[in-house]
C-alpha cells in the first residue's frame, strides 16, 4: 500500500491498528533492544516472555515490544510496562513468568525487580521519578525505547513523517531554512555549526544534482549516541534526510555508516525498506513531485572518516584522507556536487523542529547553544547511560545527579569530554553549564558527545598516552605534522610513563603538541594534542611525579618555568 | 567477463577456492557501476573468503581496471579490512576509552597471555584470532570483549580463560 497524500498518512495515523499501540486495555511489556541489553540476554527474555504469554493464554491482553535504547545501559536489560509506566531494571530471562503471572494477570507490581536508589535505597516504580530521567529531556532521543524500531506504523502513529509531509506540500526551500536557522540548531558532530546555514549555502549552489549525507561514522571511542539513535528510531533520521533532501535540492541521500555497527545497518535497512513500500521514500513522495532515496555506504574503520572530506572520500570508494577546504562539501563534495553532510543527533532534532516550531526549540537551552545535547555518560560512575540534556545543564548535575556519583565511593577526579579531540574538566569547572562555548573556554569541546569520568584511580598521563595512541594509529597519513608529530609525542609520553623522562623531554612534548595543532590539515591532527595539553594543564603534578631529572629532581629551572606558563588549549 | 582461465592465472599456486572468485565475480558483474564501489566490493570479498590476501586484491583490481596498487592503498588504510587470514573464531577486546578506564589493557594483556598471540595474530591451531578494537557502544558494561558476535561484559582477568574454554570444547 502506498501513502500517496498527507490525507492518507493522517488517516492512517488515526486509524491504522498497530499492536494496539494507543489501546489503554492492552499491556505493553517494552524490552530494550540495544546493545548493551541484547548483551545481557534480552533477546532471550523476550522469547520466555512470549513463551509464557502462550502458555497463559493471554496474548489478546499483553504484547511484547523490542525497542530501541532506553539509555540506561547500567542497569540493563531493562523492561518498562505500559500503559502502568512501571520500569523494571536487570531483569533476566527467568523472570518472565514473575513478570506476566504476578503484574499482568495479578496487577501487583513486583517489587524486586525495581530500580533501588543506591544512598537511600528506595525503590522507585516509575520511569520519570528516577532521578537518572529526571533531569533529562529526551528530543532526538524521543522514540528510543517507547516505539518499536522495525515498525514503521508505530514511528507514523508518534508523529512520524507528518514533518516531512507538512514541508513538502506547504513550505518553501527557504521557509524551512528560516525555521532551522531561527530555531538555532547546530552540527552535534562536535563542530557546532548552524544547520540551517549549512542547508542554505548547499541549496544556493547551482546546478541539479546534490547530495545529502548522514555522517553515522561513530569512530570516538566511548560514544554510542548515533548508534542508539539509529538502532532505536532509524525513522527519524530517515524523515530528516528526505526534509533536507528537499530543502537543498537533493533527490539522493546516502548514509555513511560504520560497518561495525551490524544491528544499527540491519535496523535502517529494514526501515529504508518500509519506507519505500509506503511511498514514503522513492517517486512522487505523498503524491507531490518530490523524489527521494537513500542509500547506505559502509565505512570500513578509519576515525578520520568522520570528518566531512574524508567522508566523502570514503563514499567514493578511496582511501579516507580529508583534503583542504576550501572547498567545502557544500560547494564541492561527493563527485564534486554540492553535498551537504549532516550528523545523525542533528538530523534527529529536525522533525521536532518542523512540527513545533523554531521558537518552541530556542527557548530550550543557552543563548548560544539551542536544544538538548545527547551524551554518553561512561567510566567510572554509577549510572552509565546515554542521557539528553538540555543545553546549559552543568556538568555537576549530569554527573552527580543523573549519572548517580562515582563508583564504589572513590572520588571524582575529571571527566573527558569530547573524545581524543576535546580535554579534561576538574572539578573546579563542574558548575559550567554545558554548551558549545563554554566548554571551549574551559579547555575542553562538545564533540560529540562522549563523556567519560575518571576518578582518584586513574593517572591522567595514562589517559593522554590512551588518547595520543588512538590519534597516532587513526591519523590517515597525509599531512606529516600529525602522521609524524603524534608518533613523536606518543614516544615522549611512553618515555614518560616509564619514568625515563627528562625536564627536556616535557618541553618537548609541549613545543611539539602546539605545532601538531597549529599545522595539521584537519580537524583529527589539529585537535590531537588537546588531552596532552590539558592534561598538562590541570595534572602537571602528575606528569611531573614521572620525570626524572639529575639536574632538576624536583621539576624546578628554566624547564619548569617555561613550561608552567602559557599552557592553554 | 573474466574468464576461467583468467582467474586461474591470478589465483597461482594459493588455495584459494575458485568458486569463491566465482561468487566475487558474480557480484561485481551485478552492480550498476563500479565507480566508487570499490569499498563496497571489498567488503564483499572480504565475507567471501574471510580476509584480503594479495590475490584476491589483485583480482579486483583486474576485475575494475585500476592499478593493485589502488586497491591495496585502500585495504591497508582501513582497520576492517584484514589481509591475513582469522581464526575460527575471533576474539576482539574494546579499547575504547570507557573499557580502558575499567581496566580493558590488563584484560587484553591476560588474553595475549592465555592465547600465546599478540593482536591481529592467530593460534597455531587456527582456532582464535585476536583483535583490539574500538568501542563496541556496550560502555555499561565496560571493559567488554567479542567472541564473534557474542558480547561479554563487566569480563574480569579471571573469567577469561572460561570464556576461551568455552570455544575450545566445541
Amino acid at each position: 500500500m502506498r501513502i500517496d497524500s498527507l490525507e492518507k498518512l493522517e488517516r492512517i495515523k488515526e486509524t491504522h491498528k498497530v499492536e494496539d499501540f494507543n489501546d489503554p486495555t492492552v499491556k505493553k511489556i517494552l524490552v530494550c533492544g540495544g546493545t548493551g541489553c541484547l548483551a545481557n540476554d534480552s533477546e532471550k527474555l523476550i522469547e520466555f516472555l512470549n513463551h509464557v504469554i502462550k502458555a497463559r493464554k493471554c496474548s489478546e491482553k499483553v504484547k511484547v515490544v523490542k525497542t530501541g535504547c532506553f539509555g540506561f545501559c547500567e542497569q540493563g536489560p531493562i523492561v518498562k510496562i505500559e500503559p502502568d509506566h512501571v520500569f523494571y531494571v536487570k531483569v533476566v530471562p527467568k523472570d518472565a513468568r514473575t513478570i506476566i503471572d504476578e503484574h499482568i494477570l495479578q496487577g501487583n507490581i513486583v517489587q524486586r525487580l525495581l530500580y533501588k536508589e543506591p544512598i537511600n535505597n528506595r525503590k522507585i516504580e516509575k520511569q520519570e521519578d528516577m532521578p537518572f530521567y529526571k533531569k533529562q529531556m529526551r528530543l532526538a532521543l524521543r522514540n528510543c525505547g517507547l516505539i518499536n524500531p522495525e515498525e514503521i506504523y508505530e514511528y507514523i502513529k508518534n508523529d512520524g513523517y507528518s514533518a516531512l509531509g507538512k514541508v513538502i506540500t506547504q513550505m518553501s526551500q527557504d521557509t524551512i531554512i528560516d525555521i532551522i536557522t531561527k530555531s538555532g540548531l547546530r552540527g552535534r558532530g562536535g563542530g557546532g555549526f548552524p544547520t540551517g546555514r549549512k542547508w542554505e549555502i548547499t541549496k544556493k549552489q547551482p546546478g541539479k544534482t546534490k547530495f545529502i549525507i548522514c555522517n553515522a561514522d561513530e569512530g570516538d571511542p566511548g560514544a554510542f549516541m548515533d548508534r542508539s539513535i539509529l538502532e532505536g528510531d532509524p525513522h527519524s533520521v530517515i524523515e530528516a534526510m528526505a526534509i533536507g533532501g528537499y530543502t537543498i535540492g537533493a533527490n539522493k541521500g546516502i548514509v555513511y555508516i560504520r560497518a561495525e555497527y551490524p544491528m544499527a545497518i540491519s535496523r535502517l535497512n529494514t526501515a529504508l525498506f518500509q519506507a519505500r513500500e509506503l511511498g514514503l521514500l522513492g517517486q512522487n513522495i505523498l503524491g507531490t513531485t518530490f523524489n527521494f532515496d537513500i542509500e547506505l555506504k559502509l565505512g570500513a574503520g578509519a576515525f578520520v572518516c568522520g570528518e566531512e572530506t574524508a567522508l566523502i572520500n570514503s563514499c567514493e570508494g578511496k582511501r579516507g584522507e580529508p583534503n583542504y577546504k576550501p572547498p567545502y562539501p557544500a560547494e564541492e563534495g561527493y563527485w564534486a556536487y554540492p553535498t551537504c553532510v549532516n550528523n545523525v543527533e542533528t538530523l534527529a532534532n529536525i522533525p521536532l523542529i518542523i512540527l513545533k516550531g523554531s521558537s518552541w526549540f530556542s527557548s530550550i537551552g543557552t543563548e548560544k547553544s539551542k536544544g538538548t545535547k545527547v551524551f554518553a555518560l561512561a567510566g567510572k560512575i554509577n549510572n552509565v547511560g546515554l542521557v539528553e540534556v538540555p543545553m546549559g545543564t552543568t556538568l555537576r548535575e549530569i554527573i552527580c545527579d543523573i549519572g548517580g556519583g562515582i563508583q564504589d565511593g572513590h572520588l571524582f577526579k575529571a571527566v573527558q569530554t569530547g573524545g581524543p579531540s576535546g580535554g579534561v574538566i576538574t572539578e573546579k569547572d563542574l558548575d559550567t553549564p554545558i554548551d558549545y562555548d563554554n566548554l571551549l573556554g574551559v579547555g575542553s569541546m562538545m564533540g560529540s558527545g562522549g563523556m567519560i569520568v575518571l576518578d582518584d584511580r586513574d593517572n591522567m598521563v595514562n589517559v593522554a598516552k590512551f588518547y595520543l595512541e588512538f590519534t597516532m594509529d587513526e591519523s590517515c597519513g597525509r599531512c606529516t605534522p600529525c602522521r609524524i608529530g603524534t608518533k613523536r609525542m606518543y614516544e615522549l609520553l611512553v618515555k614518560i610513563t616509564k619514568r625515563k623522562a627528562s625536564m627536556a623531554d616535557m618541553d618537548a612534548l609541549k613545543q611539539l603538541a602546539y605545532m601538531v595543532k597549529n599545522s595539521s590539515l584537519c580537524g583529527l591532527g589539529q585537535t590531537a594534542p588537546n588531552p596532552v595539553l590539558s592534561t598538562m594543564k590541570y595534572f602537571w603534578n602528575e606528569y611531573m611525579e614521572l620525570i626524572k631529572d639529575v639536574d632538576h629532581p624536583q621539576g624546578e629551572g628554566k624547564y619548569k618555568a617555561k613550561n608552567r606558563e602559557r599552557i592553554e588549549v | 567477463m573474466t574468464s576461467t582461465r583468467e582467474i586461474s592465472a591470478i589465483k597461482s599456486d594459493h588455495d584459494l577456492p575458485e568458486e569463491s572468485f566465482k561468487e566475487l565475480e558474480k557480484y561485481i558483474d551485478s552492480i550498476k557501476t563500479t565507480k566508487g564501489a570499490l569499498i563496497e566490493i571489498l567488503h564483499k570479498a572480504q565475507e567471501i573468503f574471510g580476509y584480503l590476501p594479495r590475490d584476491v586484491q589483485l583480482f579486483v583490481a583486474r576485475k575494475l581496471g585500476i592499478p593493485g596498487a589502488e586497491v591495496f592503498g585502500v585495504v591497508s588504510f582501513y582497520s576492517y579490512f584484514t589481509m591475513k587470514p582469522m581464526g575460527k573464531h575471533t576474539i576482539s577486546v574494546c579499547m575504547g576509552t570507557a573499557c580502558f578506564v575499567r581496566g580493558s589493557d590488563r584484560i587484553i594483556k591476560k588474553m595475549k597471555d592465555t592465547l600465546g598471540i599478540e593482536s591481529n595474530e592467530i593460534t597455531e591451531d587456527g582456532l582464535f584470532s585476536l583483535k583490539d578494537v574500538r568501542c563496541v557502544g556496550a560502555c555499561g558494561l565496560a571493559p567488554v570483549i567479542l567472541v564473534d558476535d557474542k558480547v561479554y561484559g563487566r569480563v574480569k582477568e579471571e573469567d577469561i580463560e572460561e570464556i576461551i574454554n568455552n570455544y575450545r570444547e566445541k
